[in-house]
């Protein structure tokens, strides 16, 4: 078999919409079911349009809601096809229910939703709130920062989510990535193929075999069928670094459920995920060349969350800023619970951990505010137990 | 890193228009961001459009507070006098209106060119976006005319002809050109 060099690709301007739809393009999928809203629309349009041109040979389903689109992916998916979605906010949450269903019924869904916030008020900006109410749903969830990583993404979550039967959500934000132009490279269909071949289920839907899905279980069934999802998804942790690697080798572009950058003796380390870290990585840059030792620990997958990882990386570190793009009214940032819990759970005790919430509603998160950020949490004596909010800095 | 900002109104091409420019600067071999903010999508109001250019991949995604280069499409637009005040020092303005109805500010190195006349010429208006776009080329020497002209060929969503007519008048009217308080 072939591992050959990593230039058979092509190399153009898209939107990170656009990149998810050429993304689903070289997946093959056999089925689109999809109801449009904005900023996912520019997907569906490229889909279309991909389909016109006769790339694209899926069926488009286009149906009356985003609850009936999901509803669509899972019996499809069940009976043995690649399925592929996507949706935002509104349409996200309208598919809650079903998101369980698909998790529940071990069916591989690939859905990507653009972060956006949720009304009320109305609103198009990027806010995580949308996907991380999703998160005891059941489905793998991996954070991006560019178009390029949502392109990848999605091939990558195609391999882990058919290799478990568990479905998979790309999760990119709002403007900042969906409705970004920028260089993308688009691997070329027999590489894709060689790192993803066709969906082969265990047991499919047939009218020739009849079985059942979804009926009434007893308790003890309902719990093994928990259980069984509960271990299906530890193995996503060691799934997605071999999806990551593996698609390294094809692509020279290789991912990882955590991803560091200039984190090593570090004084202080920013935690986010998505376009932040983008923004974070420059912070990191000019700080560093003022002197002061910061780094970045870029959270990707969060579902499941990679608990041990994250509680060894920051095992060292002095101070911790996360930056949370969400609030969990209430509580507080969402990937700053699951940070201290990591920490907590693995005895790590050295850390102080400050918790920043920024950008939210999509507000402008520029590199001078991740460096303000990092000074504020750098001078402080202690970590506060409660949110920081970025604009009061 | 070479930041734009272009300053429009919705249906005046600012979003279509940046993506233009950013197409004809990745012609020339450099990696570029475009991306555009506006409310709900409203003929008329304003829209504010970012491009940023380097040499190497560009990782930063925030919006551009403090631009090297302002167009704008709508000269009214510059009410907001926050708009000019955070160009950075020595950056250049270009303005669509007619000469000479916009004075020239401190520091700031203004281009008018009357876009709106051009693109009207060329059965344009209301989009002056790659009319503007072939002042800024013309009067910065940034991006070669030949590569601009190629990235409104693939970007016109429609009268393609048109458009580079409109922005080729554009860039030979201010190529080379003095820029006004300079």
């Amino acid at each position: 078999m072939l591992t050959q060099v990593a230039t058979r690709h092509t190399r153009i301007l898209l939107t990170g919409d656009h990149a998810v739809a050429y993304a689903a393009l070289r997946a093959r999928p056999h089925l689109i079911p999809v109801y449009p809203i904005t900023p996912q629309t520019p997907v569906l349009e490229k889909l279309l349009e991909l389909q016109e041109l006769g790339e694209l040979t899926a069926d488009i389903m286009t149906v009356e809601s985003e609850h009936s689109a999901m509803a669509a992916c899972i019996a499809a998916s069940l009976a043995g096809a690649r399925v592929f979605t996507a949706t935002a906010s509104q349409g996200l949450a309208l598919m809650h229910e079903m998101l369980h269903y698909a998790a529940g019924g071990r069916a591989p869904v690939v859905l990507v939703n653009v972060n956006r916030t949720l009304a009320s008020p109305w609103g198009f900006w990027a806010d995580q709130t949308d996907s991380l109410a999703q998160r005891d749903t059941g489905w793998i969830q991996l954070y991006c920062e560019s178009a390029q990583e949502a392109l990848d993404s999605v091939l990558q979550a195609f391999r882990v989510a058919e290799a478990l039967l568990v479905p998979a959500m790309v999760v990119i934000e709002a403007l900042y990535v969906s409705h970004t132009l920028e260089p993308v490279e688009i691997p070329d269909p027999e590489l894709v193929d060689e790192f993803l071949p066709p969906y082969e289920p265990p047991v499919r839907l047939d009218p020739a075999t009849p079985r059942g899905f979804g009926g009434t279980t007893a308790p003890v069934q309902w719990r093994a069928n928990r259980l069984a999802l509960k271990a299906a998804m530890e193995l996503a942790l060691d799934a997605v670094e071999e999806a990551g690697r593996r698609y390294g080798e094809l692509t020279e572009r290789a991912y990882s459920s955590v991803e560091t950058y200039r984190a090593e003796d570090a004084e202080l380390v920013i935690v986010t995920a998505g376009g932040i870290a983008g923004t974070a990585r420059e912070a990191v840059d000019q700080l560093r060349g003022q002197g002061i030792p910061v780094g970045l620990v870029k959270l990707r997958l969060f579902r499941p969350f990679p608990s041990a990882r994250v509680a060894g990386l920051l095992a060292g570190v002095g101070k911790v800023a996360v930056i949370d793009r969400n609030c969990s009214v209430g509580s507080g940032g969402i990937f700053c619970q699951e940070v201290r819990a990591a920490l907590h759970a693995h005895r790590v005790t050295g850390p102080q951990v400050f918790s920043f919430i920024a950008g939210l509603g999509g507000v402008n998160v520029s590199a001078d505010r991740v460096m303000e950020i990092c000074r504020s949490a750098l001078n402080a004596v202690s970590a506060p137990p409660d949110p920081i909010l970025e604009e009061r800095l | 890193m070479l930041e734009i900002r272009i300053h429009g109104r919705g249906g005046q091409g600012a979003q279509v228009g940046c993506q233009i420019l950013a197409g004809a600067f990745f012609k020339t071999g450099r990696w570029v961001q475009a991306f555009a903010a506006y409310g709900g999508e409203r003929r008329g109001a304003p829209v504010t459009a970012y491009l940023r250019v380097d040499e190497r991949p560009i990782r930063v995604r925030s919006d551009i507070e403090r631009p090297h280069h302002i167009i704008v499409l709508d000269a009214t637009l510059l009410d907001d006098s926050s708009i000019v005040a955070s160009l950075r020092p020595g950056g250049w303005l270009f303005v669509n209106a007619p000469l000479p109805g916009v004075p020239p500010w401190n520091s700031v190195r203004v281009v008018t060119v009357d876009a709106t006349a051009i693109a009207l010429r060329r059965g344009l208006s209301p989009v002056v976006s790659t009319t503007m776009l072939g002042a800024f080329a013309g009067a910065s020497g940034l991006v070669p005319l030949e590569k601009l002209v190629e990235a409104v060929r693939e970007g016109s969503p429609a009268r393609a002809e048109e458009n580079i007519a409109a922005c080729v008048e554009a860039y030979w009217a201010c190529a080379g050109l003095e820029a006004i308080g300079a």
